[in-house]
This record gives C-alpha cells, sequence and structure tokens, in this order.
C-alpha cells in the first residue's frame, strides 16, 4: 500500500484538490437541489393543505410515488427519459446520436423532486403546528393573505420546520452521491476515478467518506444555529 | 396513450429481480435489527468503553452515503485480499451480495440502534423501580417490561427504517446486483422508455412498502389495542 498521505495531498500527483473541489461540487448540488425542493415542497404542502379534492390528491401522490419509490430508479427516468426526449428533438433538427442531459442540472432536478416530496410533510406538519389563534389574529387586524403569511405564519413556521429541514438535508447530502450514476463528477464519482487509477479504493473511500461526514457536520452545525435563531426570545418547553 | 403489450412485456422481466430485492432487503433487515437491538441496549449501562465506539459507529454510518460505505466493503475492502483470506473472511467479501447485505446491515443497524435506544428510555422509571421491587433479575426486567413495551413503542419509528432499506436495496445494483431496479436500467437502457419502465418498477416498489405498512400498522393496532384511538 503506497502512502496515502502522498495519494491525498493537495501537491503535484496528488488527489487532494480533485477530491476537494468534487466535494465543492456535491455541496453545490446538494444546496442548489436541497432549495429545489423547497420550492416543490411548498407548493406540495399547500396543495395537502387544500380543501379541493384535486390540489390535494395530487399532492399526496407525488408525495406517495418519490418516497415510496428507490431514489436511484427516479434518476434513471429524469437522466434517461429527458436525454431519450432530447435525442428525438435532435433528430428533429437534423441531429443524429444520443444527446444526453446536462448532468449538473438533472442531478438538481432529481434532488429536488426527491426532496420536495420530504419536505413537503414538513411544512404541512409545521403550519399545522401554528396556533390557530394567530390566523383569526391576524384576520382580526385586518392583515392580508401575503402579509399573513409573511409577517405571522413563515416566520413561526420556520422554528417547527427547521429540526425536520435539517433531517431532509442530511439525506438530501447524502443521496447526492447516487448523482454519480449519470456522469456528474461529484465527490462519489471523483473518489471512482481517483480508486481506479491509483488502484487504491480503500483510501480513495475512505477519503470520501470523511469528506461528506464534515460536510455533514458542519452544514448540521448551521441547521443548530438556525434553529435556536428561530425561537429567540421565545420560551419554548 | 399507454401502450399496454410493452407493460405486457417488462413486467415479468422486473419480478424476475424481485426474489433478490426481498432477500436483500429481509436479511439486512433482520441482522441490522438484531445488531441494532443488540447496539442499543449495550448503552444502557452508560459505560463509556462501550458507549463511545458505539456512538462513533453510529455517526459514522448515519453521516455518509449508503452508496460510499457499499463501495468502501466491496472495491475498498477487496484491497486486502491476502489478509482476508488468510483470516479465512475472503469468500464473504469477494460476493457482492454479501458485501451488499453486510453494508445495508450495518447501515440499518446505526438508524435502528438510535430508534431503539430512545424507545428504550421512553420506559417509564416507575415500571423498572416496580419490576426491582418485585425481586425480578436485570434480565426479567429486561425481557418482561422493557422490551415489550420499547418494541411497540418503537413500531412507527422503525417501520420508516424499514421502507428506507427496501429502497436502499436498490443500490445493491450498482455492484452488478441485478435486482429490480438493476434490471429497470438494463431495460431502459435496452428499449429507451424511461415512463414506462419507471411506471412498473415504482409500481412494484410501491406494493412492497405498502404491504409492509399496512402489515406493521396491523401489528401495531394488535399490539397496543391501549393507544388506538377512535
Amino acid at each position: 500500500m503506497t502512502d496515502a498521505l502522498h495519494i491525498l495531498s493537495l501537491g503535484k500527483g496528488g488527489w487532494g484538490g480533485a477530491l476537494l473541489l468534487a466535494a465543492g461540487v456535491t455541496f453545490a448540488l446538494s444546496v442548489l437541489g436541497f432549495l429545489l425542493g423547497a420550492l416543490f415542497g411548498a407548493v406540495a404542502a399547500s396543495g395537502r393543505l387544500s380543501t379541493r379534492a384535486v390540489p390535494s390528491w395530487l399532492a399526496k401522490g407525488y408525495g406517495t410515488v418519490f418516497r415510496g419509490v428507490p431514489d436511484l430508479l427516479t434518476i434513471y427516468l429524469l437522466y434517461y427519459g429527458g436525454s431519450i426526449a432530447l435525442t428525438e428533438i435532435g433528430k428533429f433538427f437534423g441531429s443524429a446520436g444520443f444527446v444526453g442531459l446536462p448532468t449538473f442540472a438533472t442531478g438538481v432536478l432529481a434532488i429536488g423532486i426527491i426532496s420536495g416530496a420530504y419536505q413537503a410533510e414538513v411544512y404541512r406538519g409545521a403550519y399545522l403546528a401554528v396556533d390557530l389563534g394567530q390566523f383569526e389574529a391576524s384576520k382580526a387586524l385586518g392583515l392580508s393573505r401575503f402579509q399573513l403569511l409573511r409577517l405571522v405564519i413563515v416566520p413561526q413556521l420556520t422554528r417547527h420546520a427547521l429540526p425536520g429541514l435539517g433531517n431532509v438535508w442530511q439525506l438530501v447530502l447524502k443521496d447526492s452521491a447516487l448523482i454519480s450514476v449519470i456522469g456528474l463528477v461529484e465527490l462519489m464519482r471523483q473518489s471512482q476515478i481517483g480508486a481506479g487509477s491509483m488502484r487504491e479504493p480503500f483510501v480513495f473511500y475512505l477519503a470520501a467518506a470523511a469528506l461528506y461526514f464534515l460536510i455533514a457536520a458542519v452544514t448540521g452545525s448551521v441547521f443548530r444555529y438556525g434553529e435556536a435563531r428561530a425561537w429567540r426570545g421565545m420560551v419554548h418547553a | 396513450m399507454i401502450d399496454f403489450a410493452f407493460f405486457v412485456e417488462i413486467v415479468p422481466t422486473l419480478l424476475s429481480g424481485l426474489p433478490l430485492t426481498l432477500q436483500l432487503a429481509a436479511l439486512s433487515i433482520a441482522i441490522g435489527f438484531a445488531l441494532a437491538l443488540l447496539l442499543a441496549l449495550a448503552q444502557q449501562g452508560n459505560h463509556r468503553i462501550l458507549v463511545w465506539p458505539i456512538r462513533s459507529f453510529v455517526a459514522v454510518f448515519r453521516g455518509t452515503p449508503l452508496l460510499v460505505q457499499i463501495f468502501l466493503i466491496y472495491y475498498g475492502l477487496g484491497q486486502f485480499r491476502p489478509t482476508l483470506q488468510a483470516v479465512g473472511l475472503w469468500w464473504l467479501f469477494r460476493e457482492p451480495y454479501w458485501c451488499a447485505i453486510i453494508a445495508l446491515s450495518l447501515n440499518t443497524a446505526a438508524y435502528g440502534s438510535e430508534i431503539l435506544r430512545g424507545a428504550i428510555q421512553g420506559v417509564p422509571r416507575g415500571l423498572l423501580e416496580a419490576a426491582s421491587a418485585l425481586g425480578m433479575t436485570r434480565l426479567h426486567t429486561l425481557r418482561l417490561v422493557v422490551l415489550p413495551l420499547a418494541l411497540r413503542q418503537a413500531i412507527p419509528s422503525y417501520s420508516n427504517e424499514i421502507i428506507l432499506m427496501v429502497k436502499g436495496t436498490s443500490l445493491a445494483s450498482i455492484v452488478t446486483l441485478m435486482e429490480v431496479t438493476g434490471i429497470a436500467q438494463g431495460l431502459i437502457s435496452q428499449t429507451y422508455r424511461a415512463v414506462e419502465v419507471f411506471v412498473a418498477a415504482g409500481a412494484i416498489y410501491l406494493t412492497i412498502n405498502f404491504t409492509i405498512i399496512s402489515a406493521l400498522n396491523a401489528l401495531e393496532t394488535w399490539l397496543t389495542p391501549y393507544r388506538v384511538r377512535a
């Protein structure tokens, strides 16, 4: 076994720089996917909370499918499904051969769709945790619907949602490793490349594990800080 | 326009991967549960020598992707072939099947032990005091008081973990095991019909998960009739 430190060094011939860069891609992919998921989740949560049948039914279906089906399958659907559609369009415009979807954008979309299904449940639960009196008081004060959401509901909803969102974030970070199957060079894929080329899988996958762990730990403390801030000035059980 | 003929064609192919999916899930959930229970119980004594390594194990397996764990065990440990051969464990780490089971079991053991640890701690202290007042030994208390209550308490959270494991078996396809997701990927790249294959394979997973959830709900109602709400 050659010197692991040398392989992972940041200097010439070392893979440290490439791995750190790939960890950056993993982080960016996860953050953007999580934010897109927040959008999908919010829409789905409002659908679930709606008293009308169709939105509620659609949102329920979305949650059931993407929380029940393996994430890998969803990723294949988006990548191959999108690429096949793109290839057809390409043919129409006279290009021959397979057109692949951009992997980073597909990854963000996949993580967005999957995490949105989980985030919807978090937002729904948090919304229901806001005291009914708050809605009545806002109405009595004559707040518009938008003011009600922005000034009263969202700040309180955040408090209840943050612990759940922290869990979803950890899930997203780990799910991002699956995007490696469509060829995006993020941390997992870069480790595979390094492991193959140096014939040192153990060192590379251990390094990848350490970097994922580090990102999870640091971002986890950001969520804890956010939670403390959201609850500032409140007495909480 | 849905092409039913195509579904009729692919469903049996996908179902041929079902036994492997179910095997991977059942074995790793069973092994993982046994391990989780051991880890949860070992932490009850608050012995530092036991608690610290267990907490680290749990943190590492919960803090890193399952895919990395599978690769580390399958490809990573494969690098130590001579050593593994010397200790007679090579047959285990040579097979992607066993590597997937080991990774899945350790992963679910880490999450499961936290669920069970919480459930065990949730058993009211008064019951433990009552048991000791009755002169019950620690093993008796565990078997007759703590575990029956804690395991009932843990069913809802543990059923989530079981669903995650069923979904997790799909990663075995990346180390060459042709279970449902692996077959689905093959079908997509052969037929170029991603949506249909997704619908068919997804339906298989949803059916498995729905069955498990219904069974566990029934188990919960049966075991905790006093908690069932009208």
